[in-house]
């Protein structure tokens, strides 16, 4: 080390100036997407004290930052799961067949708003919205027909739902049992994450503290009989898209993740029943090596938090397993085919911090949920990752490297200390009710905004190397359907559930849910009853509402 | 640097009242980045600015606008739900005699649906990277051409008593 000080000393007094004078840089100073320095040159140096096996170990092993699995992708490639959706139930059920026949290995649902916020088709809010950004499902006949010819107990699914949560798990099951696939078969996710609805997303319906109880009701009833179901997925995705930085985005999520642990304890279940069950869902942003530093700290930070805070013994327990997208919110307009560019490169990211299953954005989506061509290509990106770059044959490939490891910890330690800030504030759910999050992702929002207009960022073809012309953009080929037709068609199936349906046992099945509800009760046996005798999204959320109340966002001007 | 700069000049010694905006998020589109982007630099490039908050339909946004008698209305929609909602914000704002009050709409807006959205009497579309600063600039234009108007009407309504 001491010889190497040395060197670096004479290479930077000695090789380097005259190289500066001649080839000057080219900014003076550079940063990362998240705005942390990075410096020319990264050398053992850089990583004073590291210590392999307290910072990396191997695959499989505690802190698990080279990977949860010994064996990684060499045994099994990460899930390609196209979060998909829009229509009614039959485009849908179209859209799944058609990604499974081009080697889609897990299916995920896209829902539209008025299901994202728990209302039926028929609802006045909801008009003007059906179908457009996701699939639109109110009953147990929605669901039916998005699986229709798919066997339950052979795919995956995740939801992407979160305050409706046990109704679309419910309807899930509901349907699996009418396939006759036995519970321990059934397998995949609910999103199931109040608090970044809160923080991000905004598809929020209940107060949080009623919030997460039922978040919690979802979790504590699958673990106890879905044995291969994720019932939540935490998620920094949306915390990201909304402007968080990398650093931001980790350190919110895994708040999160500590709140839904503490409440899960809180009902006396040992953690080693539950954690295994825990699943998370990150972004994959453009800057490359951040990325890839911020999977490796994600693993890191969450074994250390589920060992040393909450005694997990299990191995399992400490895994943080989650499931990538990349990030909707780098792809522009102009010139969109560049966007498959900016998808390839973060889905390498991904797959190079270790993802256990992934989407790619198609480039089309800056105008509108994915035409059949854009989610091929996107899906064919991943296909191309995987069977011909060689980048899955190796185990974490960039472990060692200087600025990697580097970077890791630096990451590491600036969510720390968001995540004491939050822990002195109480814990996530009280930041949240505090507005703490939410403002922290603003600023960020606004301060890249800034750095873009000011010529700190780049995006190319928007701040830099503009063509000025939306011709490419005119030209690429848009999903086309009829949304007023879909509307009219759900609005008209709904109906026709609410007659044909057996009204004693679902009066029966509402008044059971509400009594249970005000009782304190774990919800989920009763939304389950009400969901197999056809009560409706709007209606199981209406009866929920009446007894959780409902959440309105205090102004921000 | 140096556009925004003279924007907020303009916009903080042209007016006798400053300009005032209504940025708004109709429907059930929780995607607010963008909206709360530029509601931010709007108030830092010295504009007045009211912001709706989420969920509003298209109805209460037109009264709200009326209500606090702004220069422009900026409108912000990621969901797809835009023509939709646009068509009956329009509508409101015509029912209530306040056609007169600029719309802008900003967002992930399919460019063949860009004509429908124009004929309906929008302003401007802010397609995603359009930068603040010509957001800013359109908006402060928008907002002193309406100032104009009023006045002109104001010294002909003198005029004529």
């Amino acid at each position: 080390m001491k010889r190497l000080e040395a060197s670096l000393k004479k290479w930077e007094s000695e090789t380097l100036p005259q190289w500066l004078e001649r080839m000057p840089e080219r900014m003076e100073s550079f940063t990362t997407l998240s705005d942390i320095p990075v410096r020319r040159l990264y050398t053992p140096l850089d990583l004073k004290d590291w210590d392999y096996l307290e910072k990396l170990g191997f695959p499989g092993d505690y802190p698990f930052t080279r990977g949860i699995h010994a064996t990684m992708y060499r045994a099994k490639l990460w899930t390609m799961r196209m979060f998909s959706g829009y229509g009614g139930p039959e485009e849908t059920n179209r859209r799944l067949k058609f990604l499974i026949e081009h080697g889609e290995t897990g299916l995920s649902l896209a829902f539209d708003e008025p299901t994202l916020v728990g209302i039926d088709p028929d609802d006045p809010l909801a008009e003007g919205h059906v179908g457009i950004e996701g699939v639109n499902v109110a009953s147990l006949r929605d669901m039916e027909v998005i699986f229709d010819g798919i066997d339950m107990g052979r795919v995956t699914t995740n939801m992407t739902i979160n305050l409706p949560a046990p109704v679309l798990l419910s309807y899930y099951v509901a349907v699996a049992e009418k396939q006759g696939v036995p519970y321990h078969k059934i397998g995949g996710t609910t999103q199931n994450d109040p608090l970044k609805e809160f923080i991000a997303q905004k598809t929020y319906v209940f107060p949080p503290e009623a919030a997460v109880k039922i978040a919690i009701d979802v979790i504590e009833w699958s673990v106890k009989n879905l044995p291969k179901w994720n019932p939540i997925s935490i998620s920094g995705y949306h915390i990201r898209e909304a402007g968080a930085t990398a650093v931001q985005e980790l350190a919110f999520t895994l708040a999160d993740g500590i709140e839904y642990v503490r409440q899960l304890i809180g009902r006396s279940l040992d953690v080693d029943t539950f954690a295994p069950r825990l699943s998370f869902f990150f972004d994959a942003h453009i800057n490359f090596f951040e990325e890839i530093a911020k999977f490796r700290a994600a693993r890191r930070m969450w074994a250390k938090i589920m060992r040393d805070w909450f005694g997990a013994r299990k191995k399992r327990s400490m895994w943080l397993r989650f499931h990538t997208q990349t990030a909707g919110v780098s792809l522009v307009v102009q010139e969109p085919y560049n966007n498959i560019v900016r998808t390839a490169i973060e889905a390498l990211a991904a797959v190079l911090g270790g993802t256990q299953s992934l989407h790619t954005n198609s480039f089309d989506e800056p105008f509108r949920v994915p035409s059949e061509f854009a989610a091929k290509i996107a899906l064919r990106t991943q296909q191309i990752i995987a069977y011909e770059t060689g980048v899955a044959d190796t185990i974490d490939p960039l472990g060692g490297s200087y600025y990697i490891e580097w970077l890791t910890d630096e990451i590491e330690e600036r969510a720390w200390k968001y995540i004491d800030k939050i822990e002195a504030m109480g814990g996530m759910l009280e930041a949240v009710k505090r507005g703490y999050p939410q403002k922290e992702v603003t600023e960020s929002a606004y301060k890249f905004q800034r750095d873009l207009e000011e010529g700190r960022k780049f995006i190319v073809g928007v701040n830099i190397f503009r063509s000025d012309s939306i011709d490419e953009a005119r030209n690429v080929p848009l999903l086309e359907f009829d949304q007023e037709e879909i509307e009219e068609r759900q609005k008209r199936r709904v109906k026709e559930v609410r007659k044909m349906r057996n009204q004693e046992r679902w009066r029966r099945a509402l008044d059971n849910l509400r009594r249970a509800a005000e009782r304190g009760e774990n919800i989920m046996p009763y939304v389950l009853e009400a969901a197999r005798a056809y009560a409706t999204l709007g209606e199981i959320m209406g009866t929920l509402k009446e007894v959780y109340g409902v959440y309105v966002e205090p102004p921000e001007y | 640097m140096s556009s925004l700069q003279s924007t907020r000049e303009q916009v903080l010694e042209g007016p006798k009242r400053r300009y005032k905006v209504l940025v708004a998020k109709m429907g059930l589109d929780g995607h607010d980045r963008g909206a709360k982007v530029v509601a931010r630099a709007l108030r830092d490039a010295g504009f007045e600015v009211v912001y709706t908050g989420l969920r509003q339909t298209p109805e209460q946004v037109a009264m709200a606008a009326v209500q606090e008698d702004v220069d422009v209305i900026g409108v912000s929609i990621l969901n797809g739900a835009h023509i939709h909602l646009m068509k009956r914000l329009m509508a409101k704002l015509r029912e209530l005699g306040a056609d007169d009050i600029p719309v802008v709409l900003g967002g992930t807006i399919p460019i063949p649906d860009l004509e429908p959205l124009r004929s309906l009497g929008i302003r401007e579309i802010f397609l995603p990277g359009t930068s603040l600063a010509e957001i800013i600039e359109k908006v402060r234009k928008l907002a002193e051409e309406k100032r104009m108007r009023e006045e002109a009407e104001a010294s002909e309504q003198v005029g004529q008593a």
